[in-house]
């Protein structure tokens, strides 16, 4: 007679994978408690404040006394979609740029291997440092302006752009660019109508995923933005602010209104950087139905 | 399951071969590359050497021989996509057309817009039926919308796809079988009128039925284009190449490494009928491969 009973035996290797299992859920629910408890302050602290009298929050200027109640962070919205919108500019067509050479043109040459090297250390410096060197390079010099914090952000964000769009490159399967050559397409022009469009996507939300990273940033703001209160559409004139300025200066005021009004510009700032983020989402998955 | 038709089709083609056998005469048509001691190199390993051959114009000339014995490398070589990779270097002499190929001031996109090539793998461009075939004459200069539509119509016509495909031209050409992608790739080729098809094992990745409709394809290209056909399949060698090259690889004791060579090089009939190399013999009857 065969043994048929195919069920599973009761064994220390099963309970051991259970064990392990059981393990590895815990981890996930820590890893989750810091992420869900800082959404669920900002959020549970913010959203009223932001939501109060809408939309007077995100039109009305800072009140310059800062123990006074009441709403206001447009200047900071408006200063957060100047200062990384001009970082975009400049780090999101240089780094596009860099990237090309670096995976088209340099390939394992000693140059390249030598940019590739220093992109990766940027990645790393703090971002305390890069400000301190627009400050030192800039801010000196031309006073406080929107500009220098696009400048610093530029910084942080192009090894960030390099390395993803590298990376998308890389993606671009070999026997394209041999088909585009074969056809007697040139190197220049493979590289404009057949790898950058197929890469697009990826590109985009590399890019998206450097943006919604650098809009949150404060240290770098601090030495090159200013904290101005009033509306500043200026680019390159006069001290300008941030979300992230605004919020590191009213959370560590000692008066409610205040803090008030940094729990709403943190609430204002998550769901820019979400909707930043949703986006990147959005195009990266239609790339991958694509694929 | 074959149709009835493609029954037909198959019958006539091996008919074809067994007559091309008993007659195995081949026009001494004028030649388009002349090879003299061609050497490939990737780096400091060479891949092919001493390769010495005509190939001649509006006739199928098909490369066989065991993996790894340098028929993709050479046929690369012949429209210099072999440049392509990173430390390739060719000697010897290669002329196309009494032009040397490998001359300081011949331009690789040049050569390659007249001698094109259709890839083992298909490899349409993730875009439209439409734009894979108006790249070609695009990169070209062709410009008005009424020229391109008319090349498109043309080169799709002369791959057999155009009833299959007219009504979808917009449509993506990664949504196509293997065997439609493998004809649009062939219709991309000769969209830019070149003279010479390179191509490299086109059926491989294909199913029976699509290998026959591109041989079918290739028959009725060789009236206007001259054709290399790099394959494993010798029966398909046999069925459609006028003059057959037959490589296989050395291995040099010294430095462990393989290096293709020609072996032998004549018209198919005689390749496939009476070898004069016991080699060629033994691989054709499957003793060795």
């Amino acid at each position: 007679m065969k043994d048929l009973d195919l069920r599973a035996k009761p064994s220390w290797r099963s309970t051991k994978s259970a064990l392990m299992s059981g393990l590895m859920l815990l981890a996930v629910l820590v890893v989750a408690i810091p992420l869900v408890a800082v959404l669920w302050s900002v959020i549970d602290r913010g959203a009223g404040v932001a939501m109060k009298d809408f939309p007077a929050f995100f039109t009305n200027e800072i009140p310059l006394v800062s123990r006074r109640a009441g709403p206001g962070m447009g200047p900071a919205i408006l200063g957060t979609l100047l200062v990384t919108g001009g970082a975009t500019l400049l780090a999101v067509p240089l780094g596009i740029l860099g990237a090309v050479y670096l995976h088209e043109y340099g390939g394992t040459g000693a140059f390249a291997k030598a940019v590739r090297f220093m992109a990766t250390v940027m990645t790393g410096v703090p971002s305390i440092v890069m400000g301190l060197f627009v400050y030192i390079m800039w801010t000196m010099r031309f006073g406080y302006s929107a500009f220098g914090g696009s400048l610093a952000l530029a910084c942080l964000m192009l090894p960030v752009v390099i390395g993803s769009t590298e990376q998308m490159l890389r993606l671009v399967p070999n026997h394209l660019r041999e088909a585009s050559y074969a056809l007697g397409a040139t190197k220049s022009r493979t590289i404009v109508t057949i790898v950058l469009p197929a890469a697009l996507p990826g590109i985009v939300s590399g890019c998206l995923l450097a943006i919604a990273r650098a809009a949150g940033e404060t240290a770098p703001l601090l030495f090159a933005v200013g904290a101005a209160t009033a509306f500043n559409p200026s680019l390159f004139d006069e001290a300008n602010t941030a979300l992230s300025v605004q919020i590191f200066g009213n959370a560590t005021s000692s008066f409610v209104a205040a803090q008030d009004r940094a729990w709403g510009a943190a609430f204002t700032l998550v769901t820019l950087t979400f909707l930043v983020t949703l986006t990147a989402r959005v195009i990266t998955a239609r790339f991958a139905l694509k694929r | 399951m074959l149709t009835a038709a493609q029954a037909r089709s198959f019958q006539t083609n091996n008919r074809i071969a067994v007559e091309r056998r008993s007659s195995p005469a081949v026009a001494d048509t004028p030649v388009v590359f002349g090879l003299e001691n061609v050497e490939v190199f990737y780096g400091a390993f060479r891949a092919v050497r001493g390769v010495s051959m005509q190939i001649h114009d509006k006739q199928i000339t098909a490369f066989i021989g065991p993996s790894g014995c340098g028929k993709t490398t050479l046929l690369r070589t012949l429209n210099r996509m072999h440049d392509v990779i990173p430390g390739a270097r060719v000697t010897g002499k290669l002329q196309y057309h009494g032009v040397d190929l490998y001359a300081h001031d011949v331009s690789a996109t040049e050569v390659r817009r007249r001698i094109g090539m259709v890839f083992q793998k298909p490899n349409p461009f993730p875009k439209s039926i439409y734009d894979n075939i108006a790249f070609g004459p695009r990169v070209n200069g062709v410009k008005s919308k009424a020229d391109l539509d008319a090349i498109v119509e043309k080169s799709l016509r002369a791959a057999a796809l155009w009833d299959e495909v007219k009504d979808r031209l917009k449509a993506s050409a990664l949504g196509m079988s293997g065997g439609q992608q493998q004809r649009l790739c062939i219709a991309r080729t000769i969209a830019v009128e070149p003279d010479v098809v390179l191509m490299d094992e086109p059926c491989s990745a294909l199913d029976p039925i699509a290998t026959a409709r591109i041989e079918e394809l290739m028959r009725e290209l060789k009236s206007r284009y001259t054709i290399v056909i790099v394959t494993h399949n010798m029966q398909q060698a046999a069925r459609v190449s006028d003059r057959t090259a037959f490589f296989t690889a050395e291995l040099d004791s010294k430095t462990d490494q393989r290096t293709g060579i020609l072996v032998e090089y004549d018209t198919t009939a005689k390749i496939f009928s009476n070898p004069a190399d016991e080699r060629t013999e033994n691989y054709i009857t499957g003793r060795f491969g």
